[in-house]
């Protein structure tokens, strides 16, 4: 219930009182209530969030221990059969577990697949930011959209894109989502509502703005019933990127439904965010603007899916936006390409120890949700589903010459009128894909 | 405003098009209709809000971007170029992103060099938009509905020294062709290849050139990108001779895209080589005098005719 996660971050006793086993964390710990709160019933108390924040360092423990404190807590002050005061439901625990295995297999074969020579280019691999991508989307209904980076593919696959689908992409195949047209960075599921994919960074935040824009258009403009939310995804990098800064500034001035999820990995490509970035505490650039600014762990998945809701619940009543850093790893390299040489292994020691799917697997098993052959009959299953990906992809043609010219406009006119007075879409080799264009 | 009662997704996007009715009254009054979310006032981030007009195209309304001076398009040429003319082949023809992208353009008088610019030969190699260039009242009006119905990318470049012009139009609805060029003056001795505010000086030099004995078809190309070769190549089988007035820089401008496809498609047509008129390739002066000399000249026109057809 969501009384639990509301437990971490706004404190006034009151709240819980129905839950007489939960005590309210020393005050030092939690994020201030006015995170989330201050901004929608008092908008002037913009900055009390900066001043009580007391963590000076990048990672200081009194910022990161707020979810698992909340978790633990659970743990030792609930009898173990006491399910309602868990985080999560049985259904949804499988069902985050199912998902982050999905992207980890799936991420794992692209590499295998890579260094085979079935996929080419720039491949960049989502493994150990799992619990971001599940945590987030898991949330969101169809119509909700995803916008996301050239690191898409987890993203694509959580929003319901079917593995098939992506792997042929990554082979090029003409079954692939964008009929092998766009590759690794480019996912674009009309269907589900995933908006892509950009190889540019901070590309795509513009573009999700303007998805949130249409949502307030609807509502405002159309009048229809639309409450539905948009997700940005990028990274720490993008954050020095101009486009992040016009965005935070247009979303809070319009109270446009979006959600801004930084997946702070601490990486560019060899560029280490401190190294980069002048304040590198990124959740705090969301108050400069007008909107909440929220750091969390993204190495646990229910951590992230507490502040999800409330990010996500915010945009669908109609606050605005919220800014949500999370604070990730990725456990390869920038890209296949990357040969990763400059990040300190000890550095990558300490995230592989927090693996989100072997946090969540604990918490599964600890409270009794799963027992560990269903989660390992969930493994199984997901390794099948992304064997039959790669047979799919295998099997599924290339795309023919016929393909060239397609899709370059919607409306084929725009190729022109040729030298004989008709268009050039209606010349035969158009269709072959030869035709002068 | 036609477009926008007809159709209630299509909506305005730019810095200062609703209140105070866009730099050159474009949008006049529109706000006051249709309120401040369909004639959105911007802030002043180019490419953030175009990417803003890709993104809600992508998720199905129709906005129409103004660039307050064309030249600031060119911070938006992240977004015009990979997301306007891209996403749609990207997404595989999953998503369409039916924008109209316009502004005032060109050189002005003695606005400086940088709100001089002409940006057509700077996105003309983007594949998957459409460029056209309107120049009198009438077909900036059925261009502009045609832009905005179309489910192409189109670029509309108006010119900042014709929003005064005044011309009757047709009180019934019409809209034009996005990719037809318009015969301006039917001829038999040369073709003459222009647009936008360009054509008023070849007009201008047409009238010294009939009383010179002279019989110049001059048509205005409108299409940018492509280019009607139909129209365009009829008459240089007529005239067999072609001359390009622009107001783009010599170097990769639309004239020198104009003449590769003219000589790869009419060859055998031709008596004379094309030539090309533009301005030259400096930044626009400030001082009257040096803009003057930029811009290509009625006289210089003249005298190029008198050349080409000896």
């Amino acid at each position: 219930m969501a009384c639990s996660a509301a437990g971490k971050i706004i404190h006034p006793p009151s709240i819980n009182s129905a839950r007489s086993a939960q005590k309210p964390h020393s005050s030092h710990k939690i994020i201030s209530p006015s995170a989330f709160l201050g901004f929608t019933s008092q908008p002037d108390k913009l900055f009390p969030v900066s001043r009580t924040i007391s963590s000076t360092g990048r990672r200081s423990a009194t910022v990161m221990a707020v979810s698992s404190d909340v978790v633990k807590e659970k743990k030792l002050k609930n009898a173990p059969s006491s399910a309602p005061n868990l985080l999560i439901t049985k259904e949804e625990g499988l069902e985050l577990y199912e998902d982050m295995i999905l992207g980890r297999a799936f991420e794992d074969m692209c590499a295998q697949m890579y260094y085979r020579g079935k996929m080419f280019g720039f491949v960049h691999l989502y493994n150990g930011q799992e619990a971001v991508s599940t945590g987030f989307i898991k949330l969101l209904k169809k119509e909700d959209c995803v916008v996301s980076t050239y690191r898409d593919h987890v993203h694509a696959l959580s929003k319901g894109v079917s593995a098939r689908a992506v792997m042929s992409e990554l082979f090029g195949k003409t079954t692939g989502c964008c009929r092998g047209q766009g590759g690794s960075m480019h996912m674009f599921s009309k269907e589900h509502n995933m908006l892509g994919g950009f190889a540019f960074i901070g590309e795509g935040i513009p573009v999700a703005t303007g998805a949130a824009f249409t949502s307030k258009y609807k509502r405002e403009v159309l009048k229809e019933d639309c409450d539905e939310v948009t997700l940005a995804f990028f990274g720490d990098g993008t954050c020095n990127n101009g486009q992040f800064f016009e965005c935070l500034n247009m979303a809070t001035l319009w109270k446009l439904p979006i959600v801004f999820v930084v997946e702070n990995n601490l990486w560019a490509i060899g560029m280490s965010h401190l190294r980069s970035t002048s304040d590198p505490q990124i959740w705090k650039k969301g108050p400069a603007f007008g909107m909440p600014g929220v750091h969390v762990d993204g190495m646990d998945v229910l951590k992230v899916r507490e502040v999800a809701k409330e990010a996500i619940g915010r945009a669908r009543r109609g606050e605005g936006p919220t800014l949500v850093e999370c604070e990730t790893y990725r456990f390869r390299g920038h890209s296949l390409a990357d040969p990763d040489e400059l990040r300190d292994p000890a550095e990558k020691a300490h995230y592989a120890t927090r693996d989100p799917i072997t946090a969540l697997k604990k918490y599964m098993t600890e409270n009794n949700l799963a027992s560990e052959s269903e989660l390992k009959g969930i493994e199984k299953k997901i390794d099948e589903v992304v064997e039959d990906a790669v047979e799919f992809g295998d099997k599924s043609p290339v795309p023919a010459r016929s393909q060239l010219l397609e899709n370059v406009f919607a409306d084929p006119r725009g190729f022109g009128i040729g030298p004989d007075g008709k268009y050039r879409c209606e010349d035969p080799k158009f269709t072959e894909g030869t035709a002068q264009v | 405003m036609e477009e926008m009662e007809r159709d209630p997704r299509v909506c305005v996007m730019g810095e200062d098009v609703g209140h105070y009715g866009g730099s050159y009254k474009v949008t006049k009054d529109l706000a006051k209709i249709f309120g401040d979310l369909r004639v959105l006032d911007t802030p002043i981030a180019e490419n953030s809000f175009t990417g803003m007009a890709v993104g809600a195209a992508m998720t199905g309304l129709r906005p129409v971007v103004e660039g307050m001076n064309m030249g600031f398009l060119l911070l938006a040429f992240n977004q015009i170029s990979d997301n306007c003319g891209m996403l749609h082949y990207t997404s595989g023809g999953q998503f369409t992103i039916p924008t109209v992208i316009r502004g005032p353009g060109g050189v002005g008088r003695q606005l400086g060099a940088e709100h001089s610019q002409r940006l057509e030969s700077y996105f003309q190699s983007i594949p998957g938009i459409q460029m056209v260039a309107c120049s009198t009242p009438y077909n900036a009006k059925g261009l502009m509905k045609a832009a905005i119905r179309s489910e192409n990318p189109v670029v509309l470049f108006e010119h900042v020294l014709l929003y005064n012009l005044k011309e009757r139009i047709p009180d019934e609805e019409y809209v034009l062709s996005l990719e037809e060029a318009e015969m301006v003056r039917p001829g038999e001795h040369v073709t003459i290849l222009t647009y936008s505010r360009m054509r008023y000086h070849v007009m201008q030099a047409a009238k010294t050139l009939v009383n010179k004995g002279y019989d110049p078809e001059v048509i205005d190309i409108r299409s940018l990108k492509p280019f009607d070769l139909y129209t365009i190549g009829n008459s240089v089988k007529k005239t067999h001779r072609v001359l390009i007035v622009e107001e783009c820089m010599r170097t990769g401008g639309i004239g020198a895209s104009l003449t590769a496809a003219i000589n790869e498609n009419f060859h055998d047509y031709l008596d004379a080589p094309i030539v090309c008129l533009s301005s030259q390739d400096v930044p626009t002066p400030y001082a009257g005098t040096l803009e003057e000399w930029t811009v290509v000249q009625p006289p210089q026109i003249v005298t190029a005719v008198e050349q080409l057809c000896q």
